[in-house]
């Protein structure tokens, strides 16, 4: 039996979650799911359970911890290494979000076993044959883990390299305690702010209209965010944009960003620097414009236009008013 | 304020992978190396707080005899200190990486407020570094931070979660893992260069335990050539593309 960590955020499951568990019902099909949530955690358990069922969990445990805000990283490792104890599971895997890396991460650490973040594929046995991501995924990285130091064999699934499909299972909650000390809840969240402005996210936007250096500024923005308005989307960026202050980080796609897979990945004037193709080669469509017909991006685009943003953007963006209208 | 910074060098990556003859490793007899990003921002974090508070930074990190470049830029920066465990070429796992380093900061002779790194390095991307080193020397860590205050012995401490920031305090001393957009970290100035010439960067020896994780081969994937279509220039181009995305159901 695998379980599978879902992280989610006051009840709302993150969707590399269901990835995780397709993922997982390749190594076996005997896959249980774990909730871990507070009394104001803003989880509710039935419909949680429902959802990782719909996509193969056959058991739901869920552990309710007092005193537990939105997210304390410890305390949820503390109840997963209860429940490994008491299941017996032969692997403990989480989408390599965030807090699935984190909570891993801490759950290792207690039970000093490997951890192996990024994996791309996972064959058990002894040892273990594991293809995972190095530098995000730029190469990949083939390994073999010791199999009694990772008796139990944790490990978080790379983003988007397995489609979520469902696998409609019974989803059966079962309630578990876990002996979790004050010391385990004294790193959670204890506030949240800058709320949603209302604005599409970069990891949730369909259309990402993002820009480099090739931008020349600042001002150049202006252009991208009347783009990004007219298809629904939103702004990204590079690193060397967030890093000469044009930007916020907040918009910043790559390596040390955030890492997406829009419908559409509009890069104007971006190279293709390694750092920034890992946060955006999973783009279901790229197009990028560029005067280079030789950079890096070009290779990885599905369209391309040579030209000069300053001059083609605009024309862009009055293509789709017109066509709008 | 007592800080230790632990610090990774990583090759200086551009466009392309060229990997050594066995794809064991990356290639880098002719790239340059650098520091893991987030590690810059953690770097500058610690310099900024010394601004305010006093104190000292000691580096540390596990890795080749020339990982003293890295080193010496970092001291040029602000930091007063470095302590380089080092290892014979060959790379160690995450587990281990972070045992000998929890163990260099446990031995030194300097009682550490805050221990500060990345959340992950550049190149493995374990992370857990961070998490492993906290549970080693029985310290609170909080991850991911990208907003980080103290006062009062006590950090504030904020990551992002979607278009919100979630907040968390912890009482020091703790061990704090930071990623890129903390800050915009400074470049070494002449004077800082000239001063960490004459800074103490120690070598430190530890036993590095058995690897449990064992790398047996390296590949750089294949870039699926997607056979760009060229969709034209100006006018032409721009027309073009608005055909695609309505194909592709954007518009």
């Amino acid at each position: 039996m695998i379980l599978v960590y879902a992280d989610h955020d006051r009840g709302v499951i993150e969707p590399l979650t269901f990835q995780a568990l397709t993922f997982a019902r390749d190594i076996d099909p005997d896959v249980h799911a774990v909730l871990i949530g507070g009394s104001s955690a803003g989880l509710n358990a039935s419909t949680a359970a429902a959802e990782l069922g719909e996509y193969g969990a056959q058991v739901v445990h869920i552990a309710g911890l007092s005193d537990y805000s939105d997210y304390a990283p410890l305390a949820a490792a503390r109840a997963l290494v209860t429940l490994l104890g008491s299941t017996g599971a032969q692997a403990l895997i989480a989408a390599s979000s965030p807090r699935g890396n984190e909570v891993l991460a801490h759950v290792a650490a207690i039970t000093d076993r490997p951890f192996v973040a990024d994996c791309y594929s996972i064959a058990i046995g002894a040892p273990h044959k594991i293809v995972r991501a190095r530098w995000a995924g730029n190469l990949h990285e083939e390994v073999d883990v010791d199999a009694e130091a990772a008796d139990v064999l944790i490990a978080t699934v790379f983003p988007h390299i397995t489609e979520a499909t469902t696998a409609p299972a019974a989803g059966a909650i079962t309630e578990f305690t876990a002996a979790v000390s004050q010391d385990d809840l004294a790193v959670q969240v204890i506030n949240r702010v800058g709320a949603s402005t209302g604005g599409v996210t970069l990891p949730e936007a369909k259309v990402i209209v993002s820009g480099g250096r090739g931008m020349g500024g600042p001002d150049g923005f202006g252009i991208l965010e009347s783009i990004a308005a007219a298809l629904g989307g939103t702004v990204g960026c590079t690193r060397v944009v967030t890093s000469a202050g044009w930007r916020p980080h907040s918009e910043q796609v790559g390596q040390t960003g955030t890492k997406v897979a829009p419908d559409l990945y509009l890069a104007c004037g971006i190279s293709g620097a390694t750092q920034h193709l890992a946060g955006c080669k999973n783009s279901k469509t790229l197009v990028a414009i560029n005067t280079d017909p030789d950079a890096t991006i070009m290779n990885h685009a599905d369209y391309i236009i040579v030209g000069d943003v300053n001059q083609v953007l605009p024309m862009v963006l009055q293509e789709i008013q017109d066509a709008k209208s | 304020m007592e800080i230790a910074v632990c610090v990774k060098r990583v090759p200086l990556v551009g466009s392309t992978f060229m990997l050594t003859d066995d794809a064991m490793a990356i290639d880098t007899s002719r790239i340059g190396a650098t520091l893991s990003p987030h590690e810059e921002n953690a770097v500058e974090a610690a310099v900024r707080l010394i601004e305010v508070h006093g104190g000292s930074i000691t580096l540390f990190s596990v890795g080749s005899a020339q990982a003293e470049e890295q080193l010496r830029e970092q001291l040029a920066i602000g930091a007063d200190r470095a302590v380089l465990i080092e290892t014979e070429g060959t790379e160690i796992d995450s587990q281990a990486t972070a045992a000998v380093l929890a163990q260099a900061i446990d031995q030194d002779a300097t009682d550490f407020d805050l221990v500060l790194l990345g959340t992950e390095s550049a190149d493995s991307g374990g992370y857990q570094t961070g998490i492993r080193i906290a549970h080693a020397l029985g310290r609170p860590v909080v991850t991911n931070v990208k907003g980080l205050d103290i006062t009062d012995n006590k950090a504030t401490c904020e990551r992002a979660v979607g278009a919100i920031r979630e907040v968390y305090e912890v009482q020091l001393p703790a061990v704090i893992s930071v990623l890129d957009g903390l800050n915009i970290p400074r470049y070494p100035s002449v004077p800082g260069r000239i001063k960490a010439r004459k800074k103490p960067v120690d070598r430190l020896s530890i036993t590095i335990p058995e690897p449990t994780t064992i790398r047996t081969s390296l590949r750089v994937p294949q870039s699926a050539d997607k056979g760009a279509i060229n969709l034209g220039s100006g006018q032409q181009g721009a027309k073009a593309l608005v055909e695609v995305f309505k194909q592709i159901g954007v518009m």
